[in-house]
């Protein structure tokens, strides 16, 4: 940030973009008095997203030639992995004698992770006999990054049913109606939940403060400031160690084991340090690996955490689930567009439902702030690309001003190092203050919207395997809401969780095997796929080209 | 930034040239490392990538997050992503917040000097020491408060004289607060009482039944709710 301390930048933006930033100031005034733009209508959301939306880029994807789900259209950078051959060779695998025994096996140690592992427990499953695993460490995880809140339908004016409605509508009428249900009617069960176990939800005169996001027709995210995603996973994480439940970090699944007849029955696991493979055979599995930002689908920059790479996805699948709406990728509408250093990172949701508003590089409105994601993310590509508004930074990247300042106009001075106190740090950092100046934003790589498929318990379509949180579909359709994946992750992490438990207490392993893995190879090679990829993607490499070709493996 | 400026710094003490204006973590991996551990969230919000660092020139160490902090012209740097901190055990409903029940936990918050180095290494710019020192009076509520934003990745535990595990204890003062000091909202206790009743599962039937004409027609009929309605 050397540049910095020349005359041309002030306050953390260089001169040509203060240009633009002055335009923004110079409708601010007007802008609060007339309030935000309308909503689209149905129509008007339809065209932007057909025209504009990443998703409907038809040659960004092709169809899946193997499999359960064959013929599914979805993501090259998805169908590449799910075409792909296995990292372990099966008959290199030693599965006569198991390293480890678990009741419940928990793959991945984010929120939903978490949630099924303390629902276990609650289903009589002794602690020791529960195992968590992990790629990274127990925390590592979206959920933790999370920042605007969680809907549950708590106050008088509201209900799950219409909450029911909102999700609905929000995900195109593609959400499998059964999982949406258990979603609305569990969550406040699950805000009490949390309640109990001492999660600091903004209160204010003895009730939540509960706000609008993109798509809700009525008042229902809880927050923690814009830590909530934090606030929730570490108090998470806290019970599962004060439970003393196991957990091995750095110790991905690299396959998932069946047994002789095609129940889950384990995983193999691969130590990252010592690159030493270990056999865990299991009663029952809760897959909860999360989703897959760090394909970077697109070629886009995500919110995603370092080992979000679908690889649960891969296994479940070559294990026989059905996966399901993987064809829908969401796009947050606010991802940082400047400083290049955080490019990508999430601007929350919750700046707009404060009164932060989308405008242009002439300071024009162009959308309501507060559209469901994909149309809001749609709007803002349309008003860079399309109609060519968009502010250029210094980097060659295009985006719009959010307008931050509103939200201290509205509120009041102070509000956004109170209230959102995580964003604040973010800009601070590189000598931007959002309190005073607007931020640059371009639509990034939030959420995998599919997933495995599950019904209303979690269940797969592999017996003994329950599956929660990112990693699962359905729950969203195609477009997922604002605060409805925390919501999702305790929901489904409670009820894969319970379900795990109840089906470990009645089902034995019987003798391991990969067979399942051997058959999906034959499968490979029968559709004419070569074996130039393997998968699952235990991490993104992010080293330069150049130095990759001279890399020499010799210890 | 700067476009083509490189800039010089050192990993575990061998130079690398990386570009200007980059974050440390995306120097390390321009400079040829890649990540097991030290990596987690790349947003500043889970604590995996700790590091420490010296400026040429200077003697003091500094910290930082490697995904939030740019690199500088001479930095020195290594990562500590692991803080071999033990934490207490607890039975959050068998405490009680009354007594001084974080000393007893983690007595050693009696060691500390009040010296500072905790709040001077919190990325996260918090009040460590004086959350400690709220902590040694039996102030529940001011740890939970000052301790709101911590990411928990352990810097101010590795360099506290008086081996204070500052982040677990404020975990467990957090959650005290938040059972202890705030009822549940009744509105919440209401809910729950009308979905054990089976009050909407008629309403839910009926929604899970309808049509897609049909659901559309009530999604473009709802009601939106205004800021003004509830008066915050």
């Amino acid at each position: 940030m050397s540049g910095e301390q020349t005359a041309k930048w002030i306050g953390g933006y260089p001169s040509a973009m203060r240009e633009s930033i002055a335009k923004v100031e110079a409708t601010r005034k007007q802008r609060l008095q007339d309030g935000p733009l309308a909503a689209m209508s149905a129509e008007a959301r339809q065209e932007v997203l057909r025209d504009w939306h990443p998703d409907y880029k038809e040659d960004k994807k092709r169809d899946l030639l193997v499999g359960p789900s064959k013929g599914a259209r979805m993501p090259h950078e998805v169908v590449d992995l799910l075409e792909a051959y296995p990292l372990v060779n099966p008959r290199q695998i030693d599965l006569a004698k198991p390293d480890l025994e678990a009741s419940v096996l928990i793959l991945g140690g984010g929120g939903a992770a978490s949630v099924a592992a303390l629902f276990a427990h609650t289903q009589g499953i002794p602690t020791a006999d529960i195992l968590m695993v992990t790629k990274l460490r127990h925390g590592d995880c979206n959920s933790i990054m999370a920042q605007g809140g969680i809907q549950a339908a708590d106050r008088e004016d509201d209900s799950p049913a219409i909450h029911y409605l909102d999700v609905l509508g929000g995900g195109h009428y593609t959400n499998k109606p059964e999982l949406v249900r258990a979603l609305v009617s569990d969550g406040p069960m699950m805000i009490d939940w949390h309640e109990k176990l001492g999660v600091l939800y903004d209160k204010t005169g003895g009730r939540y403060v509960e706000a609008h996001g993109g798509g809700t027709s009525r008042m229902r995210m809880h927050s923690a400031k814009d830590y909530t995603g934090m606030e929730l996973m570490r108090v998470l994480r806290d019970e599962v160690r004060n439970l003393g439940i196991p957990i091995l970090e750095f110790a991905p699944a690299v396959e998932l084991l069946l047994d002789a007849d095609g129940h889950a029955a384990g995983a193999v696991l691969l130590n990252l340090e010592t690159e030493e493979y270990c056999i865990v055979r299991a009663h029952a599995i809760v897959l909860a690996t999360g989703g897959f930002g760090r394909l970077h689908i697109q070629g886009y920059p995500t919110t995603n955490h370092y080992g979000a790479t679908a690889d649960g996805l891969i296994l479940a699948y070559r294990a026989g689930s059905r996966i399901i709406d993987m064809d829908s990728v969401q796009y947050h509408p606010t991802g940082v567009a400047f400083p290049a250093a955080i490019l990508g990172q999430l601007a929350t949701e919750k700046l707009r439902n404060q009164g932060a508003e989308p405008v242009n590089a002439d300071g024009e409105p162009f959308v309501y702030p507060l559209e469901p994601r994909d149309v809001e993310a749609a709007a803002i590509i349309r008003e860079c690309y399309g109609r060519d508004k968009g502010v250029t930074t210094p980097s060659q990247i295009r985006g719009v001003w959010l307008d931050t300042p509103m939200i201290e106009a509205l509120h009041g001075p102070g509000t956004i190092k109170k209230g959102l106190a995580a964003m604040w740090m973010m800009w601070h950092r590189h000598g931007i203050d959002i309190a005073v100046d607007p931020a640059l934003v371009f639509p990034t790589l939030h959420y995998q919207n599919g997933g495995v498929e599950i019904d209303a318990e979690g269940r797969t379509d592999v017996p003994g395997l329950f599956a929660g949180g990112e990693v699962a579909g359905g729950v969203h359709g195609k477009n997922r809401l604002m605060g409805n994946s925390l919501l999702d992750y305790n929901v489904f992490g409670r009820r894969a969780g319970i379900a795990a438990a109840t089906w470990a207490k009645a089902h034995a392993p019987k003798r391991l095997s990969l067979a399942h893995v051997s058959a999906y190879v034959r499968e490979l090679k029968a559709a004419g796929i070569r074996p130039t990829r393997t998968a699952p993607r235990i991490l993104p490499d992010y080293r330069r080209e150049a130095l990759r070709a001279h890399r020499l493996e010799v210890l | 930034m700067d476009e083509g400026k490189m800039t010089r710094i050192f990993i575990m003490g061998k130079a690398y040239d990386v570009p200007a204006g980059i974050t440390i973590m995306d120097a390390m991996e321009y400079a040829g490392y890649r990540f097991v551990r030290g990596a987690g969230c790349r947003s500043g919000f889970c604590g995996a990538c700790g590091t420490v660092y010296r400026k040429e020139g200077e003697y003091r160490l500094e910290f930082a997050l490697a995904c939030q902090e740019m690199v500088e012209e001479g930095m020195h740097l290594t990562q500590l992503p692991f803080t071999p901190a033990p934490r207490a055990a607890y039975h959050l409903d068998d405490l009680d917040p009354r007594e001084n029940v974080l000393l007893q936990h983690y007595p050693e918050i009696a060691r500390c000097v009040s010296c500072n180095t905790c709040t001077k290494a919190c990325p996260q710019d918090l009040e460590v020491m004086d959350y400690v020192q709220a902590a040694l009076r039996g102030d529940i509520a001011r740890v939970a408060e000052l301790s709101f934003d911590c990411i928990q990745c352990g810097l101010c535990s590795m360099r506290c004289p008086a081996d204070i595990k500052h982040y677990h204890m404020a975990q467990m003062a957090r959650r005290l607060h938040g059972l202890s000091a705030s009822r549940e909202p009744e509105h919440l206790t209401t809910r729950l009482r009308e979905i054990a009743a089976g009050t909407y599962e008629a309403q839910l039937d009926a929604l899970v039944a309808a049509s897609v004409v049909e659901l559309k027609a009530q999604y473009a009929a709802r009601e939106i709710e205004t800021e003004s309605e509830e008066g915050s």
